[in-house]
């Protein structure tokens, strides 16, 4: 029963920590995320197209306005500056409303994808192997799906609508230019190249950094979530200090790596800047010299510098939005990463739904092991007609619960078959396989809701009588009665007003709520006290009753009237019968019966 | 927030403003560009001299480069005051956190602390960040803009301010209402944390009565919500970016109309007014960015006083250190004491009503009693996780709370029902960070009968546990748990429901290993099974939270009617068998 899934989840974990280098494919996908609104992108881009043509024409009018001043003293034309203001407050009405507009709706759009991210991550989640949560802290996982989905989320609805502003500006500003000078646009060929240049190698360098920045703050939330679990034991062996400075370094590791990338992708913007600042100043030299040639106005000088600070603009907020847009793309493989872990095999293409199962459970030549190499399960054999009583007991680590694992098929099987009814169940689909079973496990478990939602979890629309019913039979009744609120009680995990006992109670009330044709129980009432299991017991039987019943247990009593036990130890089966015929045998099992009243 | 800026910021007040000079110096040089361009237009240009014109050009080259340089540095100046401060707040928080009273943290509930830990952490960090970047920037361009119009035209400027109102009354109302809307979203992101934790905790469970389904709808409604409260702030803030755009514009336009009629008077010059439109560009770009830190400013907001929350919460560090020696000499043979103790989680009803004894040094306490009868509530008063209500709780016959918490928590070795083992290798799992030589580790291996599986061929002491253990099975996490305790020697043991996977057999080892190796050790077993605790000194059984017997086997098989009934139950199959 131990050693779980290494041969799965190692190799994903491998996966993990490889650093993914396809940044085409991560914005491929995360593009295929976008195309779903393509419709919605369309009328965002003609909105930032309208707005941006608005607010482009705002210099061209400014500048006809100044024209009319231009005469100077006393011979200014104002029909014409008024004509021209009235203009431009009508363009920047429509430019404001039309942004808005646009906000709203790239807002719209990114939450969209987000929320349908984050299902994609959660629906993941619930798709794979057990195991997989073995090997990868939770706290990890939340990171994924919280800060890094909100990372990628923050840069599509600002940075998206600013990159596609940004093309449109530049585009249309340096159209604008071409219109007034083509000789001074000039300038461009020599400043844009440039800019694209140390853009590129600041991005290059920074990459990396984003990478490892989204992975540390990931290792630290694991860190956070695993620590804050184990408050009460860190607290009771006085470890509050070396937690501290455990999680100092974590700490540290994250703060470092977020300031490694900043450190180099603060600079793209001031360089950016620089660029345009110097082809300010080759603009002014140019432009100066131009007008001494005659062939430009002062008017068009001033249209030109405002259109090329209209140019500057948008480049210069690009070049702060490549940081974000790259952090983004970091965390954008992080979330792809998860997508992309090898989820339970799907169900055989032909699988057949399990319909009302009889309960005739065979086990052939069945090996298994978590680990190649080491095999948990050796060639084990048994059959369970419906109805029967299957006891399973032995020594702890001696392959137990991985039986179970095999039953429920949270694995497969290494070799031989197990056959529910005859049909091999690898051939039947899990959902079906596993509603024919009910399942009590050692570990309750309780999600934070109602007491009522939580027995009645195995059987949707259950009653209030039956929840009753079943909560009396698990003799968890009349203490549910005493809470003030009663069944509707929240449950929270930490909860401290339940015991063990009590939640191991309730699981066993969800259990009697459902009509499965076979039965698990895997150490079901360890934590209940003896007086109490003995008052469920009649429950318990009648749980048990016409069904196949698996029970692991260590209370041998709980299992004299099985019709069948097994005996393990290093996972073979080392005898097998009934409670009488074992003890008469004297051998493993009479030692371990034996032990009980040592 | 305020906590924040004062106390935390403190230290890099220096810093900051060094930083905050070196940008102010670089954005000088940002704004003495436009200036030299309109000088040159109405100077330079009119003495129709290239040699001058190419003079001021490499100037204003000089001051880009000189641009470049200090924002850079300024810059990396303020990301590392981000980092230091964020380092320094998220260490607070997570000292806070682990010394946090139980009572608290039930209070804040985990998935919270954990999200409070992490992501509001990081909004901080994105905004100290971000703002002293763009904020200083920002506002040295809006201001220093303001002022050199002023220079060219303090009437044409002073139109141009008079929007200002207007811009400030937006944001204003807009942050009172954006703030409130990033503190539920963060509250609703906690639901996401509580959500994920659980169904991964869960996972088997969920597959097993095939309800996926049901929690891919149960996650789907915490997501719609996140999103619509996301939504919901999104576009309450989105207001700022277009209204700030409009009313600068509109000033604008003004301008230009004041402009005419100042030209037209004499009083001002269109070179002026072509300068006065560029610093607008610049006005207008900073106000721009204004109003994208202004999202990350109510984001972090709202973030901080979530922090901070915690921060002030009842830590066990201010538990009041009782002086009491009064009970000390009568006491003093008495290892444990309870003295007519009560307690109740919700201070409504009693979970434990008048609890008495008193147990020597070396003796060994087993408790007993119904599930949800007290038994592990009685471990909590005695680690001080909570206080009791009433009466007294004794250790060596000094009141626990005479001892600092952590004097009195160095006395126990405990197991826990449903104790945490860590990502980490065996030997860190039983050291648990404590001064243990690798001897004393192996010994409480050997001795919580846990040396056979360790030392199996495909193990080891260094071998690294899964999350939570769960490459061990039940009885096998208990054993490593149950060395975890024993390792330090301690002087008392406690061990709750803590054998409860073990079968018979091992049970009975480990208490013969017991009873062998830690004489002086006293000794409480909570258990379930009466061969666990039969052997015991003395027993407690407990119902409802009250002490229904209390005495020896012997004496309770005599006494106590539930005790005899367990043992009926459980002895009997003894006679049966036999």
């Amino acid at each position: 029963m131990a050693n779980v899934a290494q041969n799965l989840v190692g190799n994903s974990k491998q996966k993990t920590y490889e650093k993914p280098k396809n940044r085409k494919g991560t914005m491929i996908r995360l593009g295929k995320y976008m195309m779903r609104y393509i419709w919605l992108l369309l009328l965002a881009l003609a909105l930032t197209i309208g707005s941006n043509m608005f607010s482009l024409i705002g210099p061209t009018l400014s500048g006809y306005a100044i024209d009319a001043i231009e005469p100077g003293a006393g011979l200014v034309e104002f029909d014409r500056v008024f004509y021209y203001a009235g203009l431009m407050v009508i363009f920047y009405v429509i430019s404001s409303i039309l942004s808005y507009a646009l906000s709203i709706l790239m807002i719209h759009i990114s939450r969209k994808v987000v929320f349908r991210m984050r299902k994609d991550v959660f629906d993941k989640l619930l798709s794979l192997p057990v195991g997989y949560f073995d090997t990868h802290q939770t706290g990890d996982i939340i990171s994924r799906i919280s800060y890094d989905i909100d990372t990628i989320n923050a840069s599509l609805s600002n940075d998206l609508v600013q990159i596609l502003a940004t093309i449109i500006t530049v585009i249309g500003a340096f159209s604008m230019m071409v219109v007034i000078s083509p000789k001074l646009v000039l300038v461009f060929v020599f400043t844009v190249p440039l800019s694209i240049c140390m853009t590129k190698l600041i991005t290059s360098r920074t990459r990396p950094l984003f990478r490892l920045r989204s992975r540390k703050l990931g290792e630290l939330n694991g860190f956070v979530e695993e620590m804050i679990s184990g408050q009460k034991t860190l607290k009771a062996y006085h470890q509050e200090e070396n937690t501290i400075a455990k999680f100092d370094i974590k700490n540290e590791e994250a703060v470092e790596s977020y300031y490694r990338a900043e450190y180099f992708g603060s600079v793209t913007g001031p360089t950016v800047n620089f660029i345009n600042n110097l082809s300010l100043s080759l603009i002014s030299v140019f432009g100066a010299l131009l007008y001494l040639a005659g062939s430009m106005t002062i008017g068009d000088i001033s249209s030109f510098v405002l259109y090329s600070r209209k140019f500057s603009g948008p480049i210069n907020e690009f070049a702060n939005i490549i940081s974000e847009f790259q952090s983004a793309l970091a965390a954008a493989e992080r979330v792809f990463l998860l997508l992309d872990e090898l989820p339970e095999p799907l169900d055989a293409r032909d699988a057949k739904e399990l319909t009302h199962v009889e309960g005739n459970v065979r086990i052939e030549n069945v090996s298994f092991g978590y680990v190649e190499g080491n095999p948990i399960i050796k060639n084990l054999n048994l059959n369970a007609d419906k109805g029967k009583l299957v006891a399973i007991v032995g020594p702890t680590g001696a392959g137990k619960t991985t039986l179970i694992n095999l039953l429920m098929r949270f694995y497969d099987v290494g070799d031989g078959h197990i056959y529910v009814d005859n049909e091999e169940i690898s051939q039947v689909t899990r959902r079906s396989l596993r509603k024919s079973y009910a399942m009590v496990l050692q570990d309750t478990w309780l999600f934070e809701g109602s007491i009522f939602d939580n027995i009645a979890y195995g059987r949707a629309g259950a009653t209030m009588e039956e929840v009753v019913a079943a909560a009396k039979a698990a003799k968890i009744h009349s203490f549910i009665k005493r809470l003030p609120k009663g069944y509707d009680t929240i449950l929270s995990d930490d909860g401290t007003n339940i015991s063990k006992g009590q939640k191991q109670l309730m699981t066993i009330a969800r259990a009697m709520l459902l009509e499965s044709p076979m039965l698990i129980l895997d150490e079901a009432t360890s934590n209940v006290d003896t007086r109490t299991e003995i008052q469920i017991q009649q429950a318990m039987r009648r749980l048990m009753e016409h069904k196949t019943c698996f029970v692991i247990a260590h209370r041998l009593s709980t299992i004299q009237n099985a019709d069948i036990i097994l005996v393990v130890n290093h996972g073979e089966i080392v005898e097998q019968g009934t409670h009488e015929e074992l003890m008469k045998q004297k051998g493993f099992y009479h030692q371990l019966y034996r032990a009980q009243f040592e | 927030m305020k906590r924040v800026l004062t106390y935390y910021l403190r230290p890099y007040y220096l810093r900051m403003c060094l930083g905050f000079v070196i940008k102010f110096g670089g954005t000088i040089m940002d704004l003495c560009l436009p200036w030299i361009l309109a000088h040159m237009i109405d100077v330079v240009i009119p003495k129709n001299s290239k040699k001058m014109i190419f003079a001021w050009g490499v100037l204003m080259v000089i001051c880009a480069i000189l641009a470049w340089t200090g924002n850079v540095i300024a810059n990396r100046m303020a990301s590392k005051v981000a980092r230091d401060t964020t380092e320094h707040v998220r260490h607070d928080l997570f000292s806070k956190i682990t010394y946090l009273s139980n009572q608290s943290t039930d209070a804040f509930t985990k998935p919270s602390l954990i999200s409070r830990l992490t992501s509001d952490t990081y909004n901080l960090h994105q905004m100290l960040g971000r703002v002293q970047r763009l904020g200083v920037r920002a506002p040295i361009l809006l201001i220093g803009g303001i002022l050199i119009t002023l220079t060219l035209d303090p009437v044409l400027t002073l139109i141009l301010v008079s929007v200002l109102p207007f811009i400030v009354i937006v944001m204003t109302t807009t942050s009172r209402r954006g703030i409130p809307m990033y503190a539920r979203l963060q509250e609703a992101l906690d639901q996401f944390v509580r959500l994920v934790r659980e169904d991964i905790a869960g996972i088997r469970v969920i597959k097993a009565l095939s309800k996926t389904d049901y929690e891919r709808e149960r996650f789907g409604k915490i997501n719609e919500e996140v999103v619509k409260i996301e939504k919901k702030a999104g576009m309450t803030m989105a207001i700022v970016n277009p209204s700030m755009n409009f009313f600068l514009n509109i000033g604008l336009v003004l301008v230009i109309i004041a402009g005419a009629y100042r030209v037209n008077s004499g009083l001002s010059e269109v070179g002026k007014i072509l300068a006065f439109m560029t610093y607008f560009t610049i006005i207008l770009n900073a106000m721009m960015s204004i109003s994208k830190m202004f999202v990350i400013i109510s984001k972090a907001v709202a973030s901080a006083d979530r922090i901070v929350a915690v921060l002030d919460a009842h830590d066990e560090r201010d538990l009041e250190i009782m002086e009491s020696k009064a009970r000390e000499e009568e006491q003093k043979q008495s290892m444990i004491a309870f003295d007519h103790v009560s307690f109740s989680y919700n201070h409504v009803e009693n979970n434990l009503t008048d609890i008495s004894f008193s147990i020597k040094k070396g003796e060994t306490l087993g408790i007993i009693g119904e599930t949800g009868s007290g038994k592990s509530t009685i471990v909590s008063l005695l680690l001080r996780f909570y206080d009791a209500t009433e009466g007294t709780i004794l250790i060596n016959g000094k009141p626990i709370q005479s001892l600092p918490v952590e004097e009195l928590r160095k006395h126990f070795g405990v197991v826990f029902q449903n104790d945490a083992l860590f990502e980490d290798t065996i030997t860190e799992n039983v050291r648990l960070g404590r001064d243990l030589t690798e001897d004393q580790i192996r010994q409480a291996i050997l001795y919580a009968q846990a040396k056979e599986f360790v030392e199996d061929e495909n193990r080891g002491y260094y071998d690294k546990l899964n999350i939570k253990g769960a490459n061990l099975s039940g009885g096998q996490k208990q054993r490593i748990l149950i060395a975890r305790a024993l390792a330090a020697h301690p002087d008392i043991l406690i061990l709750d429901d803590s054998s409860s996977a073990l079968d018979y057999r091992t049970d009975a080892s480990l208490r013969k290993e017991l009873r062998e190796h830690f004489k002086n050790t006293t000794t409480v077993i909570i258990a379930q099974r009466i061969s666990s605790i039969m052997h015991a000194d003395h027993i407690l059984v407990l119902e409802d939270g009250a002490m229904i017997g209390y005495g020896t086997h012997e004496e309770l098989l005599l006494s106590c009617p539930v005790y005899q009934e367990i043992g009926r139950s459980q002895m009997g199959i003894d006679t049966e068998a036999s």
